[in-house]
């Protein structure tokens, strides 16, 4: 009662706003929930069965396995689900307090390259699948994971290189990384999908979803790169003397002892890089390719299916949302936690 | 090692052109376009060069940019600011938007006001009209428009500039200095003759007025509401920056809410909030390339779409697109440092 009198009647004002506030609630909310659940159709497997004028949830459930795996042949899907197992465990290696970041971070790399074999197979006794198959959630993810996987050691190189004291190499990363923090990403994708094929030698063809991770690596590499190199500046200056003093030379300075300490400052920042990135690879549906958006998308024009944009992208957005949600309360928990541990 | 490679590269390039018998070099920019464009603030017709199309393109990315950028900040300072209120529910909901926005692809969200929104409202006989003036329907948004010649245009421009003048410009009067702008500005409208015009339903479709394509207001609602929940954010921030014992000295002097936040909070969390806010307008500005998901014509749909699918010239095509772009961006951020170094100098006189 206190409680509701201090927050929200304190004043004549107060009190009008709140009034507004709860109608206008109860003018969205009620119509909303009504055609998001109550009559919602969530039983059946035919477009018939929705009838009730609320969201045809049917739609959904009948397509979820292409919105996972897009077209990826039904019979090899269990290669999808195992690599995603495997990149989760390697992952949460990061988690574990009695394994050195360094082997976590090898574990994700080497992961990601038994992931790329076992999922284009062609070796052994793994039929080959074409990655124009991919598609859905699994795209979306292939998309993130290795554009970062490729762009992160470039983002290394190109921030030291911008803090470098020699000129040339200072302006080279300076200007690479502002190029790209320039531009648009759907420009980057159109360069590495139609430009790219135009500087390889007659017959030589890169697949598509290695153009695309190309162009997503470039300019995630860019902004890795910024967050990097704050880091790299919150070291203080008696760090490289000790590590001189230790006789240590320029790389192994930054190896044991500058990049560990500059990668944990800016955990925070990563992440916020990932969830901006996990957003940004909806943008390749613009070069043809079928991510989880570009899929549902798709699965809009089907004819047995028509007018169910709504459905399809509150869909989406719930999905979308809770992993980006649940990102970035992992990295404003972890920034909680390396604050308290600060002397 | 260098140099070899670089050689072998372009070496290659030359080859693949000449396969595809694409001619290289900025020639094209002359020859006739041969489309049409639908959205277009300059006169543009099949007939046009294709330079012509990449000012329309440019032209209506700017447009864009403008528009969301004036909206995005009005919002964001408003929302950012009622994540304050005293109100617990408007605080609440503050919260919610900017959570809920802001972990959501912008990509969605112009698909669903594009296609699940606009392109389902009625047809125009049955369209949502707002006091006869304003009418919203499936083809677009309409509204009463204004004719002027270009003395009108011109004598408007400069009334607008000096009323922005007139804002920046620190002054006891402000506000009526502004109303002073806005009414001699208004009696010279009315003296050059401008003409109301208004949106009417003949036939299946309105004639009259102006019409917003749905692609404009779709792109428009999805990139200020998005970058909104970016803007607020920063808000908060710079908000938070300020110390406590400022808002603390600002009550003893019995100072009312409204005064504080803006004498005292407001004018030293811009410091903080300027910087950041280019990073915004920047990015509203290169998001708004994401017109090409829903063909809107801004310059990449129109550019990097429809004349390299035309001409394929891809290597002059994107480098112009990029080039103009990174021309954006870093005139944006001069402009704004120089509005920051002028918040910033504030602080030291009276």
């Amino acid at each position: 009662m206190q409680w509701t009198r201090q927050n929200l009647f304190s004043s004549w004002g107060n009190t009008l706003t709140t009034l507004l506030i709860l109608a206008g609630l109860l003018w969205a909310l009620v119509p909303l929930l009504d055609w998001l659940i109550v009559s919602a159709d969530w039983r059946g497997s035919k477009r018939v069965d929705c009838s009730s004028g609320g969201a045809c949830w049917v739609y959904v459930a009948e397509r979820f396995d292409q919105f996972l795996y897009g077209f990826y042949p039904e019979e090899e899907r269990w290669r999808v689900d195992l690599m995603a197992v495997v990149l989760l465990g390697s992952l949460s290696l990061f988690l574990w307090s009695r394994v050195s970041g360094r082997t976590a971070t090898a574990c994700v790399f080497l992961s990601l390259i038994i992931g790329w074999f076992t999922l284009t197979g062609g070796e052994s006794s793994l039929p080959p699948i074409e990655t124009r198959l991919w598609g859905g959630m699994m795209l979306t993810i292939v998309l993130t994971v290795g554009g970062l996987a490729l762009a992160f050691p470039v983002a290394i190189l190109l921030a030291l290189g911008r803090r470098s004291t020699i000129p040339v190499v200072k302006i080279f990363c300076t200007a690479f990384i502002e190029l790209w923090r320039g531009v648009p990403l759907i420009t980057v994708l159109f360069m590495a999908s139609v430009m790219l094929p135009l500087f390889l030698p007659d017959g030589a063809s890169v697949d598509k979803l290695l153009r695309a991770l190309i162009g997503v690596s470039l300019f995630a590499g860019a902004y890795l790169a910024e967050v990097i190199r704050g880091g790299l500046q919150a070291i203080p200056r008696g760090q490289y003397e000790a590590a001189a003093a230790l006789g240590l030379g320029y790389w192994r300075t930054m190896y044991y002892v500058i990049l560990p300490q500059a990668l944990r400052h800016v955990i925070p920042g990563l992440l916020n890089t990932v969830i901006a990135l996990f957003k940004d690879t909806t943008l390749v549906l613009i070069i043809g390719m079928f991510d989880f958006l570009g899929i549902i998308q798709a699965s809009l024009n089907d004819q047995e299916w028509l007018g169910l944009a709504a459905e399809g992208y509150v869909f989406a957005g719930i999905i979308y949302w809770a992993i980006c949600f649940s990102l970035s309360r992992m990295s404003k928990g972890i920034e909680l936690r390396s604050n308290t541990h600060r002397v | 090692m260098l140099i070899a490679g670089a050689v072998w590269l372009l070496g290659n390039i030359f080859d693949n052109l000449a396969d595809r018998g694409i001619a290289s070099g900025f020639g094209f920019l002359r020859s006739t376009a041969g489309f049409g464009i639908s959205t277009s603030l300059i006169e543009f017709s099949e007939a046009s060069s294709i330079g012509r199309a990449f000012w329309v393109g440019l032209l209506n990315t700017l447009l864009v940019s403008a528009i969301g950028i004036v909206l995005s900040t009005i919002l964001g300072f408003a929302i950012g600011i009622a994540r304050f209120s005293s109100n617990w529910l408007l605080a609440r909901l503050a919260v919610i938007y900017v959570e809920t926005i802001r972990n959501i692809p912008l990509l969605l969200q112009i698909f669903f006001w594009y296609f699940a929104v606009l392109r389902s409202l009625p047809g125009p006989r049955q369209s949502h009209e707002l006091g006869g003036l304003f009418f919203l329907n499936n083809r677009g948004f309409y509204t009463p428009s204004l004719s002027l010649d270009a003395g009108g245009v011109a004598i408007l421009f400069s009334v607008i500039l000096l009323a922005v003048l007139a804002i920046l410009k620190r002054g006891q009067k402000r506000v009526v200095k502004l109303c002073a702008f806005l009414a001699s500005g208004l009696f010279i409208f009315v003296a050059v003759g401008a003409e109301f015009s208004l949106p009417e339903l003949k036939g299946f479709n309105f004639s009259g007025g102006m019409v917003l394509s749905p692609e404009l207001v779709a792109l428009v609602i999805a990139l200020s509401t998005y970058t909104t929940a970016f803007i607020a954010e920063i808000v908060r921030a710079g908000i938070l920056s300020v110390p406590r014992g400022q808002i603390e000295a600002a009550s003893t002097l019995s100072l009312p809410y409204r005064d504080q936040m803006r004498f005292v909070v407001l004018p030293q969390a811009l410091r903080v909030i300027v910087p950041l806010l280019t990073n915004q307008y920047l990015n509203l500005t290169k998001n708004s390339s994401l017109a090409a998901a829903i063909a809107f014509p801004d310059l990449v749909s129109v550019f990097a779409g429809t004349v390299l699918n035309i001409t394929g010239q891809a290597i002059e095509i994107i480098g112009i697109t990029m080039a103009v772009y990174l021309t954006i961006s870093l005139s944006i951020a001069f402009a704004m440092n120089v509005f920051n170094r002028n918040t910033a100098l504030r602080g030291t006189s009276p």
